[in-house]
């Protein structure tokens, strides 16, 4: 058995040659399609407590490879190692474990809450999965102090999650995924949803407790400027390959690929506001 | 001047009372030209542009005063026929999330024909101008395109399919509700650029409702920054946002993360300290 926080210096996550291929139809009334591989022999890694940043357009296999680490696509070849082990050949028994260590937070928060649960069984309910033993009370005030290090204060507990506003939406799926104390978050598309004001409380937010909790985040998004803001390192997608892989700063100032260029030229050029003298 | 908006306010009623969304707005807009107005969400920057053509549920539930001055004449006091006369011919939307306002059984073609049939009887060859539309709005192959159904189309073709369903009216005026918010940045870029293109080949106006000042730079003639229901600042786009004054205006800047512009903390829009300032400029 591992030490589950163990400083040993290597990756917390060390994926290679990684492919995912979507079956194609074959029953018996759809006729034949090809397969899609939506991920092609994809390498990187993540360090502990840092942020690597993953950006692509829609459709370029970001996400895939976010659900590929997690098992949730099907992984045809290559290797995902977690804390040195293996996990992708995992059977899903083994893979339990896991599940508490990687957390998600996806793009549409309400979409990804039960609308008739309240918030506190909402937060309350990674525990009653990865934490069976835990007393009532105990539980009750983690999802207090929770809600807290989010920034919600305790009369959310008893409110259901049309109560609130995307970005407090947001809030309550993070403060889910920190309650099974994992050491690694995807966020896949977290911020893209969110007005620009909210989007900047949120990224924030996820820096807070990254500095607090020590937690490693993948980051996934099609914003060139907010990736570059929270990331130490970036990979770029592009038709499921990594096209390139640079430090944030390199990124910016030097890319190499096309793709990259391109994604961006696309960001607002805002000529008059970067001009503009009187913010500073 | 094409329209000229005055002192419009709007009011939802519920059983805990008036809930107001609009507290006396007042803006105008020549023709051809384009006014951005920008806010948070709650602002109540949907909620104007939705008054103007009387999209808005009717009395007791939602109360509406003001004047919506379209030419002279005032929207807000027309009804039936007429108010259908205005609704797409005049004044046409196109909405943040284009796959919930298209109609998932109909093709992509067949909804742009129904707004041709409606509004343009004269038309006689519809098909011909259906695949004119979808050309314009740069769909290529638009013959094979036009049968396709949404389910078939990318979020950023089916929002060109939005854009040439709001041009087949010829609209004098386009109500752009946060029309790239749902979109990648790249489709985004690729929105704009044709919603530019489309003003200087039509001369149309434009009014863009957006929570996003970095797309309004260098897009917009004119801004109105809504806060509160309010319009706390507005006029030429670019001495705004090259000086904006108001605290909102200025926070809402800010805010907007900047490449090769590293910082620790992005800035946020603090509500209470933009009151703070407001009352020490007061």
């Amino acid at each position: 058995m591992k030490a589950s926080n163990g400083d040993s210096g290597r990756p917390l996550l060390e994926v290679e040659d990684l492919s995912v291929t979507y079956e194609g139809r074959s029953g018996l009334f759809s006729g034949q399609a090809d397969g899609v591989r939506a991920v092609k022999g994809v390498s990187f890694k993540v360090e502990r407590g840092t942020t690597v940043g993953l950006v692509g357009e829609s459709g370029s296999g970001k996400s895939t490879l976010g659900k590929a680490i997690l098992k949730m696509a099907p992984v045809i070849s290559g290797s995902v190692r977690f804390d040195g082990d293996e996990i992708s050949g995992m059977n899903e028994g083994a893979f339990r474990p896991y599940r508490r260590r990687i957390q998600t937070i996806f793009q549409d928060p309400y979409a990804s809450m039960n609308p008739r649960m309240t918030v506190a069984s909402i937060v309350a309910e990674p525990l009653l999965v990865h934490e069976k033993g835990m007393a009532k009370r105990e539980r009750e005030d983690r999802v207090v102090a929770l809600l807290e290090k989010v920034g919600l204060s305790g009369d959310a507990l008893r409110r259901y999650p049309h109560q609130f506003s995307g970005g407090q939406r947001q809030r309550i799926c993070i403060a889910r995924a920190l309650s099974a104390q994992p050491e690694f978050i995807i966020c896949d598309e977290c911020v893209s949803a969110l007005d620009v004001s909210v989007q900047a409380q949120i990224v924030n937010l996820l820096q807070d407790i990254q500095q607090e909790l020590g937690i490693t985040y993948l980051f996934i998004a099609h914003d060139l400027a907010v990736v570059e803001h929270i990331s130490q390192d970036v990979l770029v997608m592009s038709q499921g390959e990594l096209v390139e892989q640079a430090s944030a700063e390199d990124l910016y100032a030097s890319p190499q690929h096309d793709y990259t260029k391109r994604l961006l030229g696309a960001v607002p050029r805002m000529p008059t506001i970067l001009r503009s003298t009187a913010l500073n | 001047m094409l329209l000229d908006v005055q002192n419009l306010r709007v009011s939802f009623r519920s059983r805990e009372g008036d809930n107001p969304a609009v507290r006396g707005v007042s803006f105008s807009l020549a023709e051809g030209e384009t006014l951005a107005i920008v806010g948070e969400s709650g602002s109540g920057k949907s909620v104007t542009s939705m008054a103007l053509t009387q999209l808005l549920p009717e009395a007791p539930l939602c109360q509406v005063d003001g004047k919506v001055l379209l030419n002279g004449r005032d929207v807000l006091c027309l009804k039936g026929k007429e108010l259908r006369a205005i609704r797409g011919k005049e004044i046409s939307y196109i909405f943040q999330e284009p796959s919930t306002s298209l109609n998932p059984y109909f093709t992509v073609g067949g909804q742009i024909a129904e707004a041709i049939k409606l509004h343009r009887p004269e038309v006689k060859d519809v098909g011909a101008e259906v695949v004119a539309l979808l050309d314009q709005v740069g769909i290529r192959d638009a013959e094979a395109r036009r049968s396709d159904y949404p389910h078939q189309m990318s979020g950023g073709m089916k929002q060109r399919v939005m854009i040439a369903i709001a041009l087949a009216c010829r609209p004098r005026l386009l109500v752009a509700d946060e029309p790239t918010t749902a979109l990648d940045v790249t489709i985004e870029a690729q929105i704009i650029e044709l919603l530019r293109d489309l003003r200087q080949r039509l001369g149309m106006s434009i009014i863009l409702i957006t929570h996003n000042f970095g797309i309004v730079d260098g897009f917009a003639d004119k801004v109105a920054v809504m806060f509160r229901g309010e319009i706390v600042e507005s006029g030429d786009a670019e001495e705004i946002l090259a000086n904006p004054r108001h605290p909102y205006t200025r926070a809402l800047i800010r805010c907007i993360p900047k490449l090769g512009e590293r910082c620790d903390r992005l800035p946020v829009v603090d509500h209470a300290k933009i009151d703070e300032e407001v009352a020490a400029l007061a």
